[in-house]
């Protein structure tokens, strides 16, 4: 239980944010920051603590996201049922992608490029289908009552977005202290000598990839409610590949709380940058990518290493010995 | 003799045009420990790689415990019993020493506590227990190798496959690692060891196999091994074991 306690405290502190204020600007910008958190989560559990560095995490989003939509307008499924369905269909497609690449023993950049393609093709195919709406995207329509998820007010989805964070925070730790999580870790490590010790590598990077896709799936099921519209940009588009993983590796990578923090550091940097360059278009872009650059070069277990380090020297006033142990997740 | 535990029978691996095994054959008998020696080069690594899964052969079979095993991946020959180390040491270097071994000791423990406990036990019988919360990477050459044992013991194998682990090491060190390699075949477990360390080999090995150039040139025990003319050449060159009689004889 130790080990959950701080996460526990976290939410619970978050949790109360609503009853502190009611302001929109507020609550947007805390729903959005835990969406790319959610997003992050998944990102992180396959990147992360695999080693796998997915670019194409849009394609889980953007399954979620459309599924949710499609079922609701298409075929009037309700939405909290949607929900459940678009994670599933963003695992199935996480299964799908992770066996095609995984058993043809893709690695390293090449992965990464194959999960780029993935999501681009989608992306295409997505704005052209008529079932998606092609060019035009998929409206759902407003219908403010709890039972087809949509609120009057910001502060229910906050809560809700904030309880699947806080799902995808527990399950992240119990994956850390299970048998699964050591041998994710191991094959990040060292995927050879992993092997040699049982460690059926590409199941275990196959079940990281369906877990991973469900949770960044989750995240486009609540975008698709939250905003009530999707297109392929949105859905599929590149932007949310690079929210996925810029929030964990800023944030600390294969950390449990690494995606939270980064989102929540990389969105108020978002904010800062527009009220201080009157939303100059494409600027917070620029800062991401220098923040990025900052980090990876000179923190790269990002802010969770660097808290990490500075307990550690305030702990001990000896000299601290493993300060650079993280270099290894490169 | 009783049914070996492992047969390699005239395995064959082409790289290309290179032949770096050419139809070699080893056996290695339950509860002893077995050496394979030979030059840089003769093949002992690609011979290990294909006993432990890493490689098919391109012809020859492994039998182990009376089963083919050729071509059968790593993972699944670990289930079987069969450990191997890494000549170059491979360990998760972010991990701390106890979580490295215990990814091993995860194949017949599935929760975590459990996995951690008899990591910690591994760990104290080969002489890694003052280390346990360490970071692998903070580990000495020695300690690496030490590591890269212990991992292979906590999946508590029927087969072990060292590859050089006294490599590296300087001679204190050879001595304080030599019983721990005793001890294990002392407790049942069977042992093939490539070495360089000749030392080592004469007081661990009870059968040695020498490959050169791909081939088994010659086999028997250690004693016998090493006044072989045929292994001399191999290691010294065409000629040298006439040279080093002759030599013997003009000294007398």
């Amino acid at each position: 239980m130790r080990r959950f306690a701080p996460i526990l405290i976290v939410l619970a502190l978050l949790a109360t944010v609503p009853l502190a204020t009611s302001s929109n600007v507020v609550l947007n910008f805390l729903v959005v920051a835990l969406l790319i958190a959610l997003v992050g989560q998944g990102w992180n559990l396959l990147g992360g603590y695999g080693g796998q560095y997915s670019f194409g995490h849009a394609a889980f989003f953007g399954t979620g996201a459309y599924a949710t939509a499609i079922l609701q307008v298409h075929y009037g499924i309700n939405a909290w049922l949607g929900l459940f369905m678009g994670i599933a269909a963003g695992a199935l497609v996480g299964a799908v992608i992770g066996a095609l690449s995984f058993r043809s023993g893709l690695k390293g950049s090449y992965f990464a490029l194959v999960t780029l393609a993935f999501a681009e093709v989608l992306r295409i195919i997505a704005s052209v289908a008529p079932i998606t709406g092609a060019g035009v995207g998929t409206l759902i329509k407003l219908d403010l009552r709890p039972e087809a998820f949509q609120f009057q007010s910001r502060a229910p989805f906050y809560w809700i977005i904030l309880a699947l964070v806080g799902l995808s925070l527990v399950l992240t730790r119990m994956i850390e202290d299970s048998r699964f999580g050591a041998y994710l870790v191991a094959l990040r490590e060292n995927e050879d000598a992993a092997q040699a010790l049982g460690v059926n590598t590409t199941m275990v990077k196959l079940l990281a990839m369906t877990i991973s896709a469900a949770i960044t799936a989750a995240a486009g099921c609540f975008y698709a409610q939250y905003f009530l519209f999707i297109d392929a940009g949105i859905a599929y588009g590149p932007w949310i590949s690079v929210e996925a993983l810029l929030a964990p590796i800023i944030g600390g990578i294969g950390t449990v709380c690494g995606p939270l923090l980064g989102a929540l550091v990389v969105k108020t940097l978002g904010e800062v940058t527009k009220l201080v360059t009157g939303d100059a278009p494409g600027l917070d872009l620029v800062i991401y990518g220098s923040v990025l650059i900052l980090v990876v070069a000179f923190a790269p277990r990002g802010i969770t290493g660097i808290l990490l380090d500075l307990r550690h020297r305030l702990l001990s006033r000896k000299p601290a010995a493993p300060a650079s142990l993280g270099r290894g997740h490169g | 003799m009783v049914e070996p535990l492992l047969r390699v029978e005239q395995v064959s691996k082409r790289f290309g045009g290179l032949l770096a095994l050419d139809r070699a054959s080893l056996l290695a008998p339950a509860r002893r420990i077995t050496a394979l020696i030979g030059p840089n080069g003769a093949g002992k690594s690609t011979l290990f790689s294909i006993i432990a899964g890493f490689a098919p052969p391109s012809e020859g079979r492994v039998i182990y415990d009376g089963a083919d095993i050729t071509g059968e991946p790593p993972h699944r020959l670990a289930r079987r019993g069969i450990a191997r180390t890494f000549q170059i040491v491979q360990p998760f270097t972010t991990l701390t020493v106890r979580e490295n071994i215990a990814v091993g000791s995860h194949l017949s423990r599935p929760a975590r506590a459990d996995a951690l406990a008899a990591a910690g036990e591994v760990a104290r019988a080969v002489g890694l227990g003052e280390l346990l919360d360490r970071p692998a990477a903070t580990l000495t050459v020695a300690g690496r190798k030490r590591l890269e044992l212990a991992r292979a013991l906590a999946i508590e194998p029927r087969l072990l496959l060292l590859d050089e682990v006294l490599a590296g090491l300087n001679p204190s060190e050879i001595r304080d690692m030599v019983p721990v390699i005793h001890a294990n075949r002392d407790r049942g477990i069977t042992i093939v060891m490539i070495e360089h360390v000749m030392q080592a080999v004469m007081s661990l090995a009870e059968h040695v196999f020498v490959l050169s150039e791909g081939r088994i040139i010659a086999e028997g025990p250690p004693q016998a091994i090493a006044g072989d003319p045929r292994v001399v050449e191999a290691y010294l060159g065409h000629g040298a074991a006439s040279r080093m009689v002759a030599a013997g004889t003009a000294h007398a």
